[in-house]
């Protein structure tokens, strides 16, 4: 008798594919837009808004639509809340542009036009990567930023269960 | 050597009985190169001639001693000073005295235990040789010879597979498995990854096997790790439901058996390390340890059943089985 030398390479026994698995909605819809900035207020309290829209089929967010409107300030509150709380390397924010807001330039300074369209880009990728993050998808305050109409600067820190 | 001009010197030269016959391996050295040495398994004879060429024909040469030693070391490059011996024979050769021409001596080491696989790692070498040493009154002649030794094992008796289901918690789900816990170095890991759950945004998946050497004890332990190979299994997102195949061939990598606290000075463990990268670039993996083993060539003494189990493997899965049973049975009868 012989042994057998050639070594069996067949596939595993594996359970098939069901359909509705294969062509269904992907489980993992996650889309953030940054869009239509305003400024908002006069004179020298004058800031601009971004509208932030998420559309989503991802069980952690409650709500599979929102919309809601933002500002510069927010975004930096919600990177330092994440880098507090979770575990995560926070992607950077688009600049401060702090020179910007200095007197006697010739431009808008921050409400520049294309000042403007640099910062919402950058948010919107900012915003992107962290909501696409599965541990920051699990802290509070990236869903209040995402989902309610008013960030509460009080609130008390924490994780989301599903 | 000596820098005097006067004086006797001799060169040694060690010659293996079976030089002819004997197999030869190659064998990492430490800086790299790669070198062929005589293979030996634990329990064989060495023996072999030490023949002695003196420098000056017509001197004499004087000497305090001549002996011929084998030996399996393990020396630690953080430590050079101290070598480990672990096998150390000596069979005496010359009495002291004086040696008038050159000469040949025989030597036997009857059944040398080697207990160990030779190995040149990162931190750590384990060596076999056979020294020739001349003992003088001011510097000894010696010559060293290494050999190779492999540990052979056969077919373990448990052979589990590795099935295990993991992830992170309502974003990825996944069941791994690979056919076996224990591979020989030119065995086939076949395997599956099936996504129970995908919630991320998976751009690849890759399985890599890693080399870990652990040196040291204590307080000093030292790891040592090295990405032997990376082999992508999948390209693309996958869905939930989805079965990607794994067929990783190990004969086309540098391995060695894994080496478990040998002389309870050095270990060398493997482990297959499964990779998913999603699109931001964030990797997720699961590290698995294997045990790796060397298996003896074996003659094939009928080339029948080969044949048949590779005409089938084209045909119909469902028939294979069955007609591999028929196969046998003829066999049999």
């Amino acid at each position: 008798m012989s042994e057998a030398t050639v070594a069996d390479t067949r596939r595993l026994n594996s359970k098939p594919q069901d359909l509705t698995d294969a062509y269904g909605p992907p489980s993992n819809f996650l889309e953030i837009d940054v869009f239509n900035p305003q400024t908002v207020g006069v004179g020298r309290n004058r800031y601009t808004t971004y509208e932030v829209r998420m559309r989503t089929n991802l069980p952690i967010f409650k709500l599979k639509e929102s919309c809601v409107r933002r500002r510069y300030s927010d975004f930096e509150w919600l990177k330092n809340e994440l880098e507090r709380d979770s575990k995560i390397v926070v992607p950077p924010l688009p600049g401060k542009a702090l020179k910007r807001q200095l007197p006697f330039r010739g431009d808008e300074g921050i409400f520049e036009e294309s000042f403007i369209e640099e910062r919402r880009q950058g948010l919107e990728q900012f915003i992107n990567k962290i909501a696409g993050h599965p541990l920051a998808q699990n802290e509070r305050c990236l869903h209040m930023f995402l989902q309610e109409d008013t960030i509460d600067r009080n609130y008390i820190p924490g994780k989301v269960r599903q | 050597m000596s820098f005097f001009s006067f004086g006797q010197s001799a060169e040694i030269d060690i010659v293996l009985n079976d030089a002819e016959t004997r197999k030869k391996v190659e064998h990492k050295t430490e800086d790299g190169k790669k070198d062929k040495y005589f293979l030996f398994y634990d329990g064989e004879t060495v023996s072999g001639k030490v023949n002695l060429t003196l420098k000056n024909p017509g001197k004499r040469l004087e000497h305090l001693g001549i002996k011929i030693e084998f030996i399996g070391q393990i020396e630690l490059y953080y430590d050079r000073g101290n070598h480990h011996e672990f096998v150390s024979l000596v069979k005496d050769l010359a009495r002291p005295g004086e040696l008038p021409q050159s000469q040949t001596f025989d030597f036997e080491f009857m059944h040398v235990e080697k207990p160990y696989e030779s190995y040149t790692g990162q931190n750590v070498k384990l060596r076999y040789f056979l020294r020739a040493t001349i003992s003088r009154r001011l510097n000894d002649i010696c010559k060293e010879m290494d050999i190779v030794v492999h540990t052979l094992s056969t077919y373990p008796e448990l052979n589990s597979s590795i099935k295990m289901e993991v992830g992170i918690e309502d974003c990825l789900h996944i069941e791994f498995e690979y056919n076996k816990s224990k591979y020989h170095l030119k065995d086939v890991i076949v395997g599956k990854i099936y996504f129970l759950l995908v919630r991320i945004k998976i751009k690849h998946m890759e399985i890599d096997i890693i080399k870990r050497e652990t040196t040291g004890t204590g307080p000093n332990v030292y790891h040592e790790n090295d990405t032997i190979a990376k082999y992508e299994i999948m390209d693309g997102a996958p869905v939930r439901g989805e079965s990607i195949p794994i067929r990783l061939f190990l004969a086309g990598y540098e391995l060695t058996p894994t080496m478990r606290d040998i002389n309870k000075k050095f270990s060398v463990r493997y482990y297959l390390n499964l990779v998913l990268i999603d699109e931001e670039e964030r990797r997720y993996f699961k590290q698995q340890e294997i045990t790796l083993w060397r298996k003896g060539d074996i003659v094939r003494k009928s080339m029948s059943h080969q044949a048949a189990i590779a005409s089938q493997r084209f045909e119909g899965s469902s028939s294979t089985e069955s007609k591999m049973q028929a196969q046998a049975k003829q066999d049999g009868n």
